[in-house]
């Protein structure tokens, strides 16, 4: 057991501290008020290899671990978890996949500009009708000599307004008991029938972006099929465990911001001739808080370790997301009691990291499909 | 060209920091390069970039100083060198420092040598100009501009509030000021690559030194916190009677007049 970072990855915790402190947080209220996805500052993460911490460096990527990936998401989230939700979902949904599953072409072609943070992806699975449920899938991709042709509407995707590249997945055919065979394949967002809209007015994550795509007799090379045509069920079942570490990774930075908003106006407000720091009802809220960030910290360490040394991470990763958001939410509803009727204003920025944390017991998993899935690991 | 960079670890001054029996609790403290040195760290990079040559980064300081040596390497520096005095060496002060340094630059042919304005922690501002002073070399303190064309070095420096233009040749020592530029992040690949840069690592015995000979000239007495700030006071009442009562308190209370 060892509970110490290495060099790098504390080199990497403060280099993101320290950028997410002076480049991020001065905009965080402004990429909420305004709803903005801060193009700007993604081209300065990309810049620093941000977008590319899992990949190798031979891909574009900087050759760090899942670890470094997740503290960075945590820092960055601690400030702007609109930056931060997109930040994760462009590594681990946008590109991961075709670092997993992708051929050294597909690689070559889309992955490289994506790990060096030269442009952003996006992963395309939720539909109306589907999203945990990927056997609900209705966009289909039917071949015609050498391309598939796509046709079907995608919501809810993470980046796509800004993306070059979507990973779609869609139904390509039946396997023998007659079950719909989903696939995933890589389209570039500039090809014809390709139609992205982003009209959403969201409650929280106001700043990350979120579109529509609807896809019209898309035509892209069989080429593009991203891994095992008969697999891809499976494969964003890998996708999404990974993801997940992110997602938590993000709702324990926003618990952390929270934590730090209340414990220093704790510190300084002063009620009854004493600050409320002083008072065991305060300081209760801000140990649990403290204790729950720590815990949920630790599970997706842990998660992420299991990931980088190729163990099964899938119910950790589930743990971990689903304990970790529900702490971001805990915490930032307590960080605004503590504020009492400052908390509810904008401009104490705690009731955007409630709003925020929301988004994360939902993405990517609800935390009910997170039960689901440790029930599942425990034989259920 | 050969450029050298002095750096110092220091406590962030940012961050909470405990006192106690009259000394300062390395428990909790966060540790960074000291500011001012990592403008002579962008500095020295930005001057490798133009001339060619590489730049290596020196520090006097204990096992853990190869993290910000590492940051060094990670921002773009060529090579680093940490000089371990924490077996050897009780005590040190700005004598004990710029010693060890003469000793490591003796047999070394530096064109440039950048260090930081005054390191935060102690803030004594002494080691450049006692090792350029040792080497016998030329030194110019709180630059904000430094231009290098053929073997001359053209510099501006601050001067309470003024600018001061200064020209040298070279070999020079300068140290660095806030102004001069805006140190970069390290970038990830940086960070990476930095685990393969050289560090050589040197105990005062490799420099053949003795501790008498680089013994403390000063003693610490005391360090404590300054006191902690008192709430503001706001005066009422009619302006004439508060500006009486403010030169009143000035005079008797803050005895400032």
């Amino acid at each position: 057991m060892n509970f110490e970072l290495t060099k790098e990855q504390s080199m990497i915790k403060k280099m993101v501290k320290d950028f997410a402190d002076e480049v991020i947080q001065p905009r965080a209220i402004e990429i909420d008020e305004t709803a903005t996805f801060p193009a700007d500052i993604f081209d300065k993460m990309g810049e620093l290899g941000l977008l590319g911490i899992p990949f190798p460096e031979e891909l574009g990527g900087s050759g760090g671990d899942t670890l470094s990936y997740a503290l960075a998401v945590e820092e960055i989230g601690r400030v702007c978890g609109s930056t931060g939700l997109s930040y994760a979902a462009a590594v681990s949904l946008g590109a991961s996949p075709i670092y997993y599953f992708g051929t050294e072409e597909q690689k070559e072609l889309f992955l490289k500009p994506l790990a060096s943070g030269k442009s952003l992806g996006s992963f395309g699975l939720t539909e109306p009708n589907a999203g945990s449920d990927a056997g609900g899938t209705k966009t289909t991709a039917i071949i015609d000599g050498d391309d598939f042709v796509i046709n079907g509407e995608k919501c809810f995707i993470t980046n796509a307004s800004f993306a070059k590249t979507l990973i779609v997945t869609a139904v390509t055919g039946r396997n023998e008991k007659g079950r719909n065979i989903i696939s995933a394949i890589i389209v570039p967002t500039d090809t014809k029938g390709v139609s992205i809209s982003s009209e959403y007015k969201k409650m929280g994550v106001r700043g990350s972006d979120t579109a529509e795509i609807v896809l019209t007799d898309v035509r892209v090379p069989r080429a593009n099929l991203l891994g095992d045509p008969n697999k891809g069920f499976n494969q964003f079942l890998y996708t999404l465990d990974g993801g997940r570490i992110s997602i938590a990774a993000l709702g324990v930075g926003i618990a952390q911001g929270a934590l730090n908003k209340a414990l220093s106006y704790a510190k300084e407000r002063k009620q009854f001739g004493k600050t409320i720091s002083s008072f065991q009802a305060i300081q209760f809220k801000l140990a649990d808080m403290a204790m729950e960030i720590e815990l949920a910290r630790n599970m997706v360490h842990k998660a992420a370790w299991l990931k980088d040394k190729d163990k099964p991470f899938s119910k950790e990763a589930a743990y971990a997301k689903l304990y970790a958001t529900e702490t971001a939410f805990r915490a930032a509803n307590q960080a605004i009691q503590i504020h009492g009727g400052y908390g509810y204003m904008r401009e104490y920025e705690v009731e955007r990291y409630l709003r925020d944390a929301k988004l994360l017991e939902i993405g990517e998993g609800t935390s009910e499909v997170q039960r689901l899935v440790i029930a599942r690991q425990l034989g259920c | 060209m050969d450029i050298y960079v002095l750096l110092k670890r220091t406590f962030d001054t940012e961050e909470k920091i405990n006192v106690s029996s009259g000394k300062i609790e390395d428990d909790g403290a966060e540790f960074i390069i000291n500011p001012y040195d990592e403008y002579a760290v962008e500095e020295a990079i930005n001057q490798r970039d133009v001339h060619g040559g590489e730049v290596t980064v020196v520090t006097v300081g204990e096992e853990e100083s190869e993290k910000q040596l590492r940051t060094a390497l990670a921002m773009g520096a060529d090579k680093a060198v940490l000089i371990n005095t924490e077996e050897d060496l009780d005590e040190g002060d700005q004598y004990t420092t710029s010693r060890i340094l003469e000793a490591y630059f003796k047999d070394k042919e530096a064109d440039l040598i950048l260090a930081g304005n005054v390191a935060i922690d102690e803030a004594s501002g002494q080691v450049g100009p006692r090792l350029a002073e040792l080497l016998g070399i030329s030194f110019i303190t709180t630059i904000t501009s430094l231009k290098i064309e053929d073997n001359n070095a053209f510099i501006e420096k601050d001067i309470e509030g003024d600018v001061e233009v200064v020209e040298s040749s070279l070999p020079l020592l300068v140290t660095c000021q806030q102004g001069l530029n805006e140190p970069r992040y390290p970038s990830l690949p940086g960070i990476m690559k930095a685990k393969k840069k050289p560090l050589e690592e040197l105990e005062i015995d490799d420099l053949d030194l003795d501790e008498d000979d680089i013994e403390a000239k000063t003693k610490t007495v005391e360090i404590f916190l300054p006191p902690e700030k008192e709430a503001g006071r706001v005066l009422e009442g009619d302006i004439g009677d508060q500006v009486e009562e403010l030169v009143s308190l000035l005079k008797n209370n803050a005895k400032v007049l």
